[in-house]
């Protein structure tokens, strides 16, 4: 039914805590109670040894690998990595993935039902940060009662959780996997955020983010806040090779203000098809999350100050040649940092065309680099 | 795995002769740098026959997953930009094997190494070797190198320098050579008073002599 090499059906779970005592947020508010979606894959051994635990990026969810249903047609985002005989593998490691805080995908969020009204919470969610994302992770670590992670891995904001992880819980961790990722936006990258969520705003649906029980969703400023961020994980040489100049279903420009070029049409489906499975609130909390970290700004600027603790953990780092939004040269200043603080750190730029998506289309090499580095892992533990 | 350690103890009875003085040039238990590990065969072997605590750097993308292989940690860039991040005295021993005459600017990455390490270990090939200096005499072609196999044409491009040519450099800028071996055709040789006309290959150790300031 599934794929030999598939995790196969997988049952969504869920954790909820401070339910009593409220959990505290970076932002000096709490949240009473809070809910945490996640799946496992595999078997946690005797020891608790083996788990490694995967952070989703932006607009992923828990559902990391498998399928949730017998009938489903796509398996989850990381499937590729996530399995037996994978990068991640599943006969040997057990593999945790929970939604983040603020999204969409079953943790809490500000689609979420606030207890104090009855009714969604809008943006009277409080404001979320990677932080706050990693902590409410760490609560789940205490639920399965696993001491210590052999790893954790992500890419994109994935990877920025890592690096939280490693800055501020490293005793809870061997190994950290930053992938394809950064450990500051830059303004540019804030810009591009700030883009997403002005189309957002700028949706007479949207309503101040109160618009679960109006029947109408602002759709189409999400769809656009998607194509603003779709643009920046392909690369200028994959779009060439996708879609180059191509004109879609018709042989000459028409001189309207039609869909024309493949590159428009794929970019309308993709914001389309978005809007059909992302809430626009919990955008723009994740995006906010994402301009808000800065392990290095909360040491004085100096992000080899934020891993003086991480010198146990055993990094690898990887980015990608043709990747412009999180480009090599901020997981080298990352690298530095972590060589200056004396941590123990292997760094590859892996040579991709596939621009910021790369980290989960370069498949064969993330399985072979991921595979060594966690044998060596598992043979010192 | 026994077949594994089997095929990893035969890799080691083939580490390179230049490789395998670098290796006894190494103290036990050492925390070791090597620049340009290539495929790590070098590190792989000082921590598991001489318990180093290694790192490596590496260019090349195959390079750099060869060594992941072999559960080593390597950082890929140039040289000059991963010395340049390491702390003063971070390593016991920092490596540059059989990389010299390719180097940009080996003064600077000499003096680098000496700050970021504690002593040098440097291998080169001679190229005052008595045949390199017959075939410029005889045939009026610039001679190859002992060991390597590039032509003047090749990449990455190469300068030419011999065992006088070291030894006269680390005495202008405050090196000490303190313990040298000398090869030829992989076989040591104890050769101390005519070695830039007899050995094919040298390795170095060095250390920055007392008092002297940076190079």
């Amino acid at each position: 039914m599934f794929p030999t090499n598939s995790v196969g059906l997988v049952q969504p779970q869920t954790l909820i805590f401070a339910q009593d005592e409220p959990f505290p947020l970076e932002s000096g508010a709490a949240l009473s109670p809070v809910t945490l979606a996640y799946e496992t894959y595999g078997q946690l051994n005797a020891a608790r040894s083996n788990a490694i635990l995967v952070c989703h990026a932006l607009s992923g969810g828990a559902h990391a690998a498998g399928y949730l249903a017998p009938d489903d047609a796509q398996p989850g985002w990381w499937d590729d990595c996530i399995g037996p005989g994978k990068a991640f593998d599943t006969e040997r490691y057990f593999v945790i993935c929970s939604n983040v805080l603020g999204s969409c995908y079953g943790s809490s969020g500000p689609g979420s039902v606030d207890p104090a009204t009855g009714k969604p919470y809008g943006l009277h969610f409080p404001v979320v940060t990677i932080g706050d994302m990693v902590r409410a992770q760490v609560r789940l670590l205490d639920h399965l009662g696993i001491e210590r992670l052999l790893a954790v891995a992500g890419g994109s904001m994935g990877g920025m959780q890592v690096l939280e992880w490693a800055a501020h819980h490293p005793e809870r961790l061997r190994a950290a996997i930053p992938i394809a990722t950064t450990a500051r936006h830059s303004p540019m990258l804030i810009a591009f955020s700030e883009v997403g969520r002005q189309a957002i705003y700028a949706d007479p649906a949207w309503q101040h983010g109160d618009y679960y029980d109006n029947g109408k969703r602002p759709d189409a400023g999400l769809s656009v806040a998607r194509m603003v961020g779709h643009i920046t994980y392909l690369s200028e040489q994959s779009m060439h090779q996708k879609f180059g100049r191509r004109l879609q279903g018709r042989e000459r420009y028409g001189y309207e203000f039609q869909t024309e070029f493949e590159i428009e049409s794929y970019l309308k489906h993709n914001g389309d098809k978005f809007t059909r499975r992302f809430d626009a609130n919990s955008y723009l909390y994740v995006t906010k999350a994402l301009d808000y970290f800065d392990p290095a700004g909360q040491h004085g600027g100096s992000l080899a100050a934020a891993f003086t603790d991480s010198t146990e953990l055993a990094f690898l780092v990887i980015s990608f040649t043709s990747d412009w939004l999180y480009p090599s040269y901020h997981s080298k200043e990352m690298v530095k940092a972590l060589t200056a603080a004396g941590c123990d750190v292997t760094y590859l730029d892996i040579e991709s065309a596939w621009g910021h998506d790369a980290f989960l289309v370069e498949v064969e090499t993330m399985t072979r680099l991921l595979g060594s580095f966690l044998d060596r892992l598992g043979s010192e533990a | 795995m026994a077949g594994v350690n089997g095929e990893r103890a035969a890799a080691y009875a083939a580490l390179r002769p230049d490789l395998q003085a670098v290796a006894d040039l190494t103290p036990a238990g050492a925390k070791v740098l090597d620049l340009g590990c290539g495929d790590g065969a070098l590190l792989d072997y000082l921590v598991r026959h001489k318990q180093a605590r290694g790192r490596g750097i590496e260019l090349s993308e195959a390079g750099v997953m060869a060594c992941v292989r072999r559960g080593l940690s390597v950082r890929q860039g140039p040289l000059e930009e991963g010395l340049a991040d390491y702390p003063t005295a971070s390593f016991d021993v920092v490596i540059l094997s059989q990389t010299l005459p390719f180097l940009d600017d080996p003064a600077a990455i000499l003096g680098e190494m000496l700050r970021v390490g504690k002593s040098a270990l440097v291998s080169f090939p001679n190229w005052g070797y008595w045949r390199c200096r017959l075939e410029l005499l005889l045939t009026g072609r610039v001679p190859l190198a002992p060991d390597l196999p590039q032509q003047w044409y090749d990449a990455p491009r190469w300068q030419a320098v011999s065992i006088t040519d070291f030894a006269q450099f680390c005495q202008r800028v405050g090196i000490d050579i303190t313990a040298e071996i000398y090869l030829n055709r992989g076989r040591r040789v104890r050769i101390f008073k005519v070695k830039n006309l007899l050995a094919m290959t040298a390795v170095f150790r060095l250390e920055r002599q007392e008092g002297s300031g940076r190079m």
